[in-house]
């Protein structure tokens, strides 16, 4: 334990000390900050139209330029996880490092494990940051406290987003296991995640489109073809996260734009005034964000998982 | 093989990878406050062998104990005692000599009061303590190398195991580090375990070498009895170039004081002898009035050995 803690403290030190820190944290407040000006504009506009959480509004809203907070986060979160994780053991590897740690009297995987947590600590810092920074700019210029439920909601989502960002870090780290160049971890690992946030909602879209065809007149057709996409795209992680999330602090319908048949049958409803939407309680709103969080948690856990594995596994040799 | 004397001890030790065996049925036995040699051509198994003794990977079959604590079951206590430096040396560039020293001292458990002072003592013996300050990447490689020596002197090792400790270092330098590891084996009684393939340079600092070829400890001993046993005996070669070679001729030079055997190739013999007795040859040829158009002499150097092994396999 007390040498994970060395690494762990080395490892934090070198994260706060390094300029990419510096990068990520600098573009996640501007974009932050700047999602958090365009929020308190449309909440100031429509003050009158927002009676419940408004204080979620903050995260939610976003402008005909720029997108909400939680657009952004949904973007920055598999950067910052990849970007700590990418080089971790290989470019110890490389600079001969990893032969002279691991001939001190140290258990080998406090070395994985130290990086690992360093890691999550820096991301988790990062995140908290900006949503205490955009909770408190919220607080000072709506005047309208948050309330408990609206508290653990955003304490909710810091969770969530810090699993997403484990699931991306302990992928990178699994490549940087695996790998011997950083640069080939770096882009396998940006490749993938291009693949799962550009790629795969449009091959979704195609494999839905071949099934069923969406210029079907029958309703039933075109549910059917919405929840193959739906399924398809669900495969994604960001997608699951991006349900999540969306789950939790949109109290108000989070669940129904989540929910293809549901959002499907009560669209046309609440748009003509037939259907009124009442807030989900935090409880229900967990209820259904459930699976999606157990399934990022667990992808986080398996990815580590084998990255412990194979690193513990491997020879290292210093040629 | 008495273990009270020795520090290192491999027995019947085997790695196989796949089906490729690295290591083969390796017996060895290193004493304390030595400093042993091991050598082979690339791909003999040293790295392998060095990897088992520090518990890095686990031999297929045997075992290997250092200081009395099997390597496998016990890699903690054996790496307590054990200092490493890899071939490729390697450090956190963008931190001062100081801070990768204070973080070896912690992975090692020194108390962090101690850390200071001990680090000055170590900087000093490898004459860095000028440098103390200085990022990492600003060092040469014969520094970092030093810087190394230090790393592993932090935690007070009873063994050294150093792969190829001169390699890519230029002569002044590389002599510089061979000295050191002399004067911390004579001061501290610290046990080396070097893997080279510089063997002049070895020649220089073990006393004891181990020959590895595909995983076999195909020669161990030290460096006159090697020579002694691949040569027919005998410390010297003279060679020599005769305008003619007879039968008598080569009778009168084994009947020499301190020859131990003479062998003919060609017009050419090669007086195997215990001393240096050219003297006494020069005259012997000139009173049979033969014209010698050629004599030099030959110590038995591990360079020699080590290829003569390698010509006999």
């Amino acid at each position: 334990m007390r040498s994970i803690l060395t690494v762990y403290r080395k490892e934090l030190t070198d994260h706060f000390s390094s300029n990419k820190f510096l990068v990520l944290l600098a573009l996640i407040y501007i974009a932050g900050l700047s999602s958090t000006y365009v929020a308190l504009q449309n909440i100031r506009e429509s003050a009158s139209g927002l009676s419940k959480n408004v204080f979620l509004y903050l995260f939610t809203t976003g402008g005909d330029v720029l997108p909400s907070f939680i657009t952004f986060i949904s973007f920055f979160i598999p950067i910052i996880g990849i970007i700590f994780g990418f080089d971790a053991i290989n470019s110890e590897k490389n600079s001969g490092n990893l032969s002279r740690i691991l001939s001190q009297p140290i258990y080998r995987d406090s070395i994985i494990n130290g990086k690992f947590l360093a890691g999550i600590t820096t991301l988790s810092i990062i995140i908290a940051s900006i949503v205490f920074i955009i909770s408190g700019i919220g607080l000072f210029s709506i005047g309208v406290p948050p309330t408990s439920e609206e508290i653990l909601r955003i304490f909710f989502f810091i969770f969530i987003c810090i699993f997403y960002g484990g699931f991306w870090m302990g992928l990178s780290i699994l490549f940087s296991v695996i790998m011997e160049k950083t640069a080939a971890s770096i882009l396998t690992a940006i490749a993938i995640w291009i693949f799962l946030m550009f790629f795969l909602p449009i091959i979704a879209n195609a494999i839905a489109n071949a099934v069923v065809s969406p210029e079907s007149a029958s309703v039933a057709d075109q549910l059917r073809n919405y929840t193959i996409e739906h399924s398809i795209s669900r495969i994604s992680p960001a997608t699951l996260f991006a349900e999540a999330i969306t789950v939790l602090l949109v109290p108000m319908g989070g669940n129904i734009l989540v929910n293809p048949v549901a959002y499907e049958q009560s669209y046309s409803m609440i748009q003509s005034g037939q259907m009124l939407l009442n807030p989900l309680s935090i409880g229900q709103s967990l209820i259904q964000v459930w699976p999606q969080l157990v399934v990022i948690v667990a992808l986080a856990i398996i990815c580590f998982a084998i990255s412990y594995i194979i690193f513990m596994r491997q020879e290292i040799r210093s040629t | 093989m008495s273990d009270n004397n020795n520090i290192i001890i491999a027995k019947d030790l085997s790695k196989k990878y796949n089906e490729h065996l690295v290591v083969d049925n390796l017996n060895l036995a290193i004493k304390k406050g030595e400093i042993f040699g091991l050598l082979g051509p690339n791909g003999a198994g040293k790295s392998t062998v060095i990897l088992m003794a520090l518990g890095l990977t686990e031999p297929s079959s045997g075992s290997i104990n250092v200081a009395g604590f099997n390597s496998t079951r016990e890699p903690l206590k054996v790496k307590r005692i054990t200092g490493y430096l890899p071939e490729k040396v390697g450090f956190y560039d963008d931190m001062t000599a100081k801070s990768n020293l204070t973080y070896t001292a912690e992975l090692n458990n020194i108390p962090y009061r101690e850390t200071p002072k001990k680090i000055d003592e170590v900087l000093e013996i490898v004459e860095l303590t000028k440098n103390k300050n200085q990022l990492v990447k600003t060092f040469s490689k014969g520094m970092k190398q030093r810087l190394g020596i230090a790393d592993v002197l932090i935690k007070d090792p009873q063994l050294v195991i150093f792969d190829e400790p001169t390699e890519g270092l230029d002569l002044k330098v590389a002599n510089q580090i061979l000295q050191t590891i002399l004067d911390l084996n004579k001061q501290k009684n610290i046990t080396f375990l070097l893997s080279s393939h510089q063997l002049n340079l070895m020649q220089r600092v073990c006393p004891r070498v181990g020959i590895l070829s595909r995983g076999k400890l195909i020669g161990e001993g030290n460096v006159e009895n090697l020579g002694r046993n691949l040569f027919g005996g005998g410390k010297y070669r003279i060679e020599l170039e005769l305008e003619k070679v007879t039968g008598e001729i080569i009778e009168k030079l084994k009947k020499l004081d301190k020859v131990v055997n003479v062998n003919k190739v060609d017009n050419q013999l090669q007086v195997v002898c215990d001393k240096d007795i050219r003297q006494d040859i020069s005259r012997l040829i000139a009173n049979e009035g033969i014209l010698m158009t050629r004599m030099n002499m030959k110590q038995d150097a591990l360079e020699e050995i080590y290829l003569k092994y390698f010509k006999e396999e």
